[in-house]
C-alpha cells in the first residue's frame, strides 16, 4: 500500500487535474483531427 | 535530403503518418511507467509525500517553456523563409503549451499550499510562469480573430518573438532575481544540490514521456490544420468556379 499520509488530499488532486487536462487535450485533438480529415474526404469525393 | 522538403505539406503528412504511431506509443509507455515509478517512491524527508507531484510539475513546467521555444523556431522559419508547415505546427503547438503551463501553475499551487504556506506567491518564478500562459492564450485567441491565414500566422509569429521573453524569464527568473520562494533547478547538477536517484530516474523518464507526448499531439494538431488548410483552398476554388 502506498503511504501518502497527511498529503493524500494536495497528491492526489494534483495528479487528477492533470490527468483530467491531458485527457481532455488528447480527445479534443484526436476529434479535431477526426472532423477535419471527414470534412475533407467529403469535399474531395464531391469535387470528384 | 535536405530537412526543408518537409515543408512540403504531402512529405510532411506522408512523414508524420509514419512515426506518429510509434511516437504516441512511447509516450505512454514512458509516462505511464515514469509516473506510476514516481508515485511508489518513499516520501522525502523534507517535503513527505509531496515529493510525488514534482513527476507532473517539473516536465510539465519544462514543456511549458520548450514548447513557446519551439514555436519561436517555427514563426521565424514562417517570417524568413515562409514556409506554410511551420506557421501550422507553430499554432499547433499553442494549445498544448497553455494546458502544459497550466498544469505547471496548478500542480505548483497544490505543492506551494502544504509545503509553502501559501498557493500563491508573487515570486519572480511563479508570475513570469503565469505571464507565459497569458501570452499562450493570447497567441491562441490572435490565430482564431484574423481570418486571413497568412496575416494571421504574421502577427502571431512577432507576438511569439515578444513573448519569448517572458518564457526566457520564467526559465532563468530564479537566477536573476535571487529572491522570492521558488528553489532553484530541480535537477542541478551542483555538489550537495543534486537529486536523489531515487527520484531522478522516474524523472527523466517522466519528462521524456512529456516530451514524447508533445511531439505526438503536435504532430496530430499539425496534421489537422494542413487538411483545414486544403479544405478551405478546396472551397475557396469551388466558389470562384
Amino acid at each position: 500500500m502506498i503511504e501518502l499520509g497527511k498529503y493524500a488530499i494536495p497528491v492526489l488532486a494534483a495528479y487528477a487535474v492533470s490527468a483530467v487536462l491531458i485527457a481532455g487535450l488528447i480527445l479534443q485533438s484526436l476529434a479535431a483531427n477526426a472532423r477535419a480529415r471527414r470534412d475533407l474526404d467529403r469535399q474531395e469525393q464531391r469535387d470528384g | 535530403m535536405s530537412i526543408w522538403e518537409y515543408a512540403n505539406p504531402v512529405k510532411f503528412m506522408r512523414l508524420s503518418g509514419r512515426v506518429l504511431p510509434w511516437v504516441a506509443i512511447g509516450a505512454a509507455i514512458c509516462i505511464a511507467s515514469g509516473l506510476v515509478w514516481g508515485f511508489l517512491t518513499p516520501p522525502d524527508y523534507k517535503q513527505g509525500a509531496t515529493v510525488k507531484i514534482i513527476f507532473l510539475h517539473v516536465p510539465a513546467a519544462m514543456m511549458a517553456i520548450n514548447i513557446w521555444a519551439m514555436m519561436l523556431v517555427a514563426s521565424l522559419i514562417w517570417l524568413i523563409r515562409r514556409h506554410h508547415v511551420s506557421a501550422l505546427a507553430a499554432k499547433a503547438a499553442a494549445p498544448v503549451g497553455a494546458v502544459m503551463t497550466l498544469i505547471a501553475l496548478i500542480t505548483g499551487a497544490i505543492w506551494g499550499q502544504p509545503m509553502w504556506g501559501t498557493w500563491w506567491e508573487w515570486d519572480p518564478r511563479l508570475t513570469s510562469v503565469l505571464i507565459l500562459f497569458l501570452f499562450y492564450l493570447g497567441y491562441i485567441a490572435l490565430w482564431s480573430a484574423i481570418d486571413d491565414a497568412d496575416t494571421a500566422a504574421d502577427l502571431t509569429g512577432w507576438l511569439c518573438i515578444v513573448g519569448s521573453i517572458f518564457a526566457f524569464l520564467s526559465r532563468y527568473a530564479v537566477l536573476f532575481w535571487n529572491q522570492g520562494l521558488h528553489q532553484g533547478a530541480s535537477l542541478s547538477l551542483a555538489p550537495g544540490e543534486r537529486m536523489s536517484a531515487v527520484y531522478r530516474y522516474p524523472l527523466y523518464l517522466s519528462m521524456l514521456g512529456f516530451g514524447l507526448l508533445f511531439l505526438a499531439l503536435v504532430l496530430v494538431r499539425t496534421r489537422t490544420e494542413i487538411r483545414r488548410r486544403r479544405l478551405a483552398a478546396l472551397i475557396a476554388r469551388e466558389v470562384r468556379a
